[in-house]
């Protein structure tokens, strides 16, 4: 970023639970206007990360500072400039769509005619206009991330912090997400989102961090991180009895880098190779021949075990 | 909407409190009935079933008028401490609403300030059925019962702020058993709801005088009888004296709990 305009600068940021560090000195710069991302396996401290920004958790040591305010000693004022889509639906489950979004509108002192027409706006925004005094029950998952997606836009705010939006959704939903904010970028709001979906994170973010043990591993533009991390070739070679070691028997280029998970090969290339393709084809091998993804760096840098 | 998007210090419970507010007024005739109905019965039950047994007056009353009079401030108790701790742990744990309003400039101490008032608002609710009831029964002697109303707001905030205090530390409905069996019933059974404190031995009436709700009957029967009132400023020093401890400790408590 040529032009410093951040609107979060959090420095050496530090938060431990029972002795064990969850946020390990964190400097991030987020500037205006870009959809930064955050990436991490579960409990990597992503989400710790986010309650920092909105004073709902105190970091031990470390500076931050959102449009300005000094965190948390000013969270109230910072917290009136950004929107929230939490990781878990919170929707008031007493009131209808139209009342959940008058309510929270409330909570920021907003209320009378100028909330009516933003209410209007936003739930055609969130193509719910056809659904306003329905009970939040009778929503579908999609439905109600939307409105989250509404209700977190209510005071019109220049920051969106959303932890993990579309996690849960099916494929056409998850699209719905993804055009509107791209559209709030558009509309110049600067997004801090969570995912651990690459292809999200690939899609959406214009920068990204990658998070493990409370750390940040790396950050960058996603195609930077590939082009830095990760050969731009795969060859992913899947089916019974394939290994790693027949496969490395002298057909593949000196350079490729093999890993095996469970039933899969992965062949990492620095050029396309077309003997590996014969190869695979002269053993009857199932493959699928890609470009590196974001995933692939994200599988490097944090390791193919499983968490949790 | 480039405006000041918070409210002045001294307001910001308030939206907490109509939150609250609004969810009641929804449900508000199935609410008000049990709010009249069952104090109703009480009284019909005991004032007129147990009190025809009852050759003399209670305390120089009758017992129909003594009861009225415990009960709308067994009433005020009974409901606050409820709404403080079932329904207001459904909106911290269960619905995630407090957090929820803590993503907003709402601050943990607002919510929690809310939360009490609005527990107190309930059992002031409550307290003023039981006084339409007992004023349509003939059981009020005279306009000064009025004041009955904001005192009743007062107790029942003292024992909303109690209630959050419990809320914040249970881990599940269940831990307010605990609070309830060995508080709250015998409150309700000692501190002169039924019957006159001084009857008792003399270790269960000191434990029932260091208890907020003696006190709330101390300041409320007097108002409702036409009785002179006395010892005022010890009833509401005790009162106040448990609000202002229970207050800070339920934000303190709530604030280990949510903002980790």
């Amino acid at each position: 970023m040529q032009v410093d305009n951040a609107v979060i600068r959090a420095q050496a940021l530090c938060k431990s639970y029972q002795g064990q560090r969850v946020v390990d000195n964190i400097d991030l710069m987020i500037q205006a206007g870009e959809c930064f991302g955050l990436l991490g396996p579960n409990g990597a401290g992503k989400t710790t990360t986010l309650r920092m920004f909105l004073g709902l958790t105190l970091p031990e040591s470390g500076s931050l500072t959102i449009l300005g305010h000094p965190i948390p000693a000013v969270a109230r004022e910072a917290r009136a400039r950004i929107g929230v889509v939490p990781q878990l639906d919170n929707l008031d489950p007493d009131f209808t769509v139209a009342e959940n979004l008058r309510t929270y509108a409330s909570y920021f002192g907003l209320r009378g005619a100028a909330v009516e027409t933003r209410i209007t706006q936003l739930l055609v925004f969130a193509n719910l206009q056809h659904k306003t005094d329905a009970p939040i029950d009778t929503l579908s998952g999609g439905m109600k991330r939307r409105l989250t997606l509404a209700r977190a836009l209510i005071n019109d705010p220049q920051i969106l912090i959303l932890d993990e939006p579309t996690t849960g959704l099916d494929p056409q939903a998850r699209q719905m997400i993804w055009q509107r904010l791209r559209e709030l970028k558009q509309q110049g709001k600067t997004l801090i989102l969570t995912t651990h979906y690459m292809e999200e994170a690939q899609r959406l973010c214009d920068r990204l961090a990658i998070i493990d043990h409370g750390r940040i591993i790396t950050q960058g533009s996603p195609d930077a991180l590939i082009q830095q991390h990760i050969e731009p070739y795969v060859v992913e070679v899947y089916g019974n009895g394939v290994q790693a070691a027949s496969l490395a028997d002298g057909s593949l280029p000196r350079s490729a880098r093999i890993e095996q998970v469970g039933e899969t090969v992965f062949i990492y290339m620095s050029q396309e190779d077309p003997n590996v393709m014969a190869m695979c084809q002269r053993e009857n091998l199932r493959f699928l021949h890609r470009r590196a993804t974001l995933e692939d760096v994200f599988l490097k840098l944090t390791g193919r075990d499983l968490r949790e | 909407m480039r405006r000041a998007l918070f409210l002045p210090a001294l307001w910001r419970w308030v939206p907490v409190w109509q939150r609250n507010f609004a969810v009641w007024y929804k449900l508000f005739k199935p609410a008000m009935l049990g709010n009249i109905v069952e104090p109703l019965l009480y009284l019909l039950a005991l004032g007129y079933g147990l009190g025809s047994f009852m050759s003399s007056d209670m305390a120089g009353v009758p017992y129909l008028h003594y009861l009225a009079s415990g009960m709308a401030c067994a009433s005020a108790m009974n409901t606050a401490s409820f709404e403080g701790m079932y329904s207001a742990y459904t909106r911290m744990i269960m619905q995630g609403t407090w957090v929820g309003m803590m993503t907003t400039p709402l601050s943990l101490r607002d919510v929690v300030i809310g939360e009490i008032i609005w527990a107190g608002s309930k059992g002031l609710i409550s307290t003023a059925a039981i006084l339409l009831i007992a004023t349509l029964m003939g059981l009020v002697a005279d306009a000064r019962a009025l004041w009955v109303l904001p005192l009743a707001w007062i107790v029942g905030i003292c024992f909303g702020a109690m209630a959050v205090v419990i809320t914040a530390v249970a881990k599940n409905y269940d831990f307010f058993l605990y609070y309830v069996t060995l508080l709250i019933t015998p409150m309700m059974l000692l501190s002169g709801v039924f019957f006159p404190v001084d009857g008792m031995p003399q270790l269960l009436q000191i434990g029932a005088k260091c208890l907020p709700l003696y006190h709330a009957i101390g300041l409320i029967r007097p108002l409702m009888l036409g009785q002179h009132n006395s010892d005022v400023i010890l009833h509401l020093g005790v009162i106040g004296g448990y609000i202002a401890l229970a207050v800070p400790l339920a934000i303190r408590l709530v604030g280990r709990r949510l903002l980790t």
